[in-house]
């Protein structure tokens, strides 16, 4: 795992939700869009330049002032960020982009007749 | 007398060479594939560019800033990190990956079936634990259809025996009932909340294998407009085993990566993972020259993202499952840089 995944991700991943390659990664899984348009479309929607997406600096602080969840480590204390599915509720919104576990949630709750925002 | 450079063996050793062995093995590379599947070699500056990768002293190597592409992971995790929604959290935290997937160890739609509920229940802790996509994945595998795993005759028997009907109609009959499994198991992980399926090494087991795999993503794709489908390819060129096959006016058999990529996209997946196949006997740098010209005409042509397999035995990839940083960067790096990919 060291050899092959981790050597990728530091040779050309986008390092996921260090940075942003999570939010690319569902432009291109969910409607099928190739990387120049994918980067641009979360650039646009995040108020950045496409290299910021790769950025961890940049992004770090982004996610955790729009509420998208983020990595942490022993130094830092994030209690108050959201929780997986509260983050991913966030970036739907945020992409304009349906997530599957998200609208299972929304589901979820209107079926108890709670609102979903 | 001209200075030693080291150099990485499609086996994983380490071997000393020189720039100019390394010149000549790129050259040779790329020659192999424009023979062996009727494309245009490498032009003279990409080859330059792949020079100064494979010859470089350095231990580590990656693509300029702003160049960075996703990874989409199959298989994720390792038993080290835990339970398997552990290790997808790992990934996630720890490894910075694009993507996870979540997967059973006998990697087979047919044998996930009979564990698709356990498989739910662990797909919906992962999407509770994390945030990045998390996809599902296995494959295809449609030998265990035949006796005496599966219920349909042998093929790689009856051919031999040169029964060519009874083979051509044993693997139609397979062709069914692995539709019906990889449709049965991805919808029940998309119902658990996945973000996504993944077809992987489509095609391992010829034209066959790769026409299941097309129907069962379009069946899919019909049903679940919002669902992420990758379809990963077992090699450079789809084995006959059949012969006959067709997918929309298609053959399969003898279709290329480019070939592959069209009829993947009109089944409706939204990523495309090309595979080429390593020699273990030759150099890394070789072996990527060759996978890379194989690989190039997908890139003019694709309307989705191509996510090209540099995993173990594939992709320029030494044939060994500890690889070595120096020829995973070099592979990564050459890749993105002269295919302009969008992901791995």
């Amino acid at each position: 795992m060291f050899g092959m995944d981790v050597a990728h991700s530091c040779a050309s991943g986008m390092n996921g939700l260090r940075a942003a390659g999570d939010l690319v990664a569902r432009m291109q899984m969910t409607k099928g869009m190739r990387i120049v348009e994918a980067k641009r479309f979360v650039a646009e929607r995040l108020g950045v330049t496409a290299r910021d997406l790769s950025d961890n600096l940049a992004m770090h602080e982004l996610r955790g002032e729009l509420r998208m969840g983020r990595v942490f480590e022993t130094e830092s204390s994030y209690y108050a960020d959201p929780s997986p599915l509260e983050a991913k509720w966030h970036i739907a919104d945020l992409l304009g982009l349906p997530i599957n576990s998200v609208e299972r949630l929304k589901k979820g709750l209107a079926s108890t007749g709670r609102g979903t925002g | 007398m001209e200075p030693q450079v080291l150099a990485r063996m499609g086996d994983g050793s380490l071997v000393e060479t020189t720039r100019s062995r390394i010149q000549a093995d790129l050259e040779e590379g790329t020659q192999a594939a424009a023979s062996r599947g009727k494309l245009e070699p490498l032009a003279a500056d990409e080859l330059e560019h792949l020079l100064d990768i494979f010859a470089s002293p350095t231990r580590f190597t990656g693509v300029e800033i702003g160049d960075e592409v996703v990874l989409s992971k199959d298989g994720s995790g390792t038993p080290q990190l835990g339970s398997r929604v552990d290790a997808l959290y790992a990934c996630e935290q720890v490894l910075a990956h694009d993507t996870v997937e979540l997967f059973h160890i006998d990697y087979s739609y047919k044998a996930v079936k009979t564990v698709v509920p356990f498989e739910q229940q662990f797909m919906k802790e992962s999407q509770e634990r994390l945030t990045v996509p998390v996809h599902y994945g296995a494959q295809p595998d449609l030998g265990r259809y035949s006796a005496p795993d599966g219920p349909c005759g042998n093929w790689s028997e009856l051919l031999p025996e040169m029964k060519i009907d009874e083979a051509r109609a044993a693997q139609e009959e397979a062709v069914e009932l692995a539709v019906d499994d990889m449709v049965y198991v991805a919808e029940s992980l998309w119902d658990a909340g996945a973000d996504g399926i993944n077809f992987d090494t489509a095609g391992a087991a010829g034209d066959a294998d790769l026409l299941a795999t097309l129907r069962a993503v379009e069946a899919l794709r019909a049903r679940h407009p919002d669902m992420g489908i990758m379809v990963g390819m077992a090699a450079e060129i789809v084995l006959g085993t059949h012969g006959l096959l067709e997918y929309r006016g298609t053959r399969l058999a003898g279709l290329k990566p480019a070939g592959q990529l069209a009829v993947v996209q009109q089944a409706g997946a939204t990523v495309f993972g090309p595979a080429v196949n390593t020699n273990a006997s030759r150099s890394v740098a070789w072996n990527t020259a060759r996978a890379i010209t194989f690989v190039k005409p997908c890139m003019a042509a694709a309307e989705i993202p191509v996510h090209m397999n540099v995993g173990m035995g594939v992709g320029g990839m030494p044939m060994y499952a500890f690889a070595p940083i120096d020829a995973v960067s070099r592979a990564s790096r050459a890749c993105v840089d002269i295919l302009r990919l969008d992901g791995l």
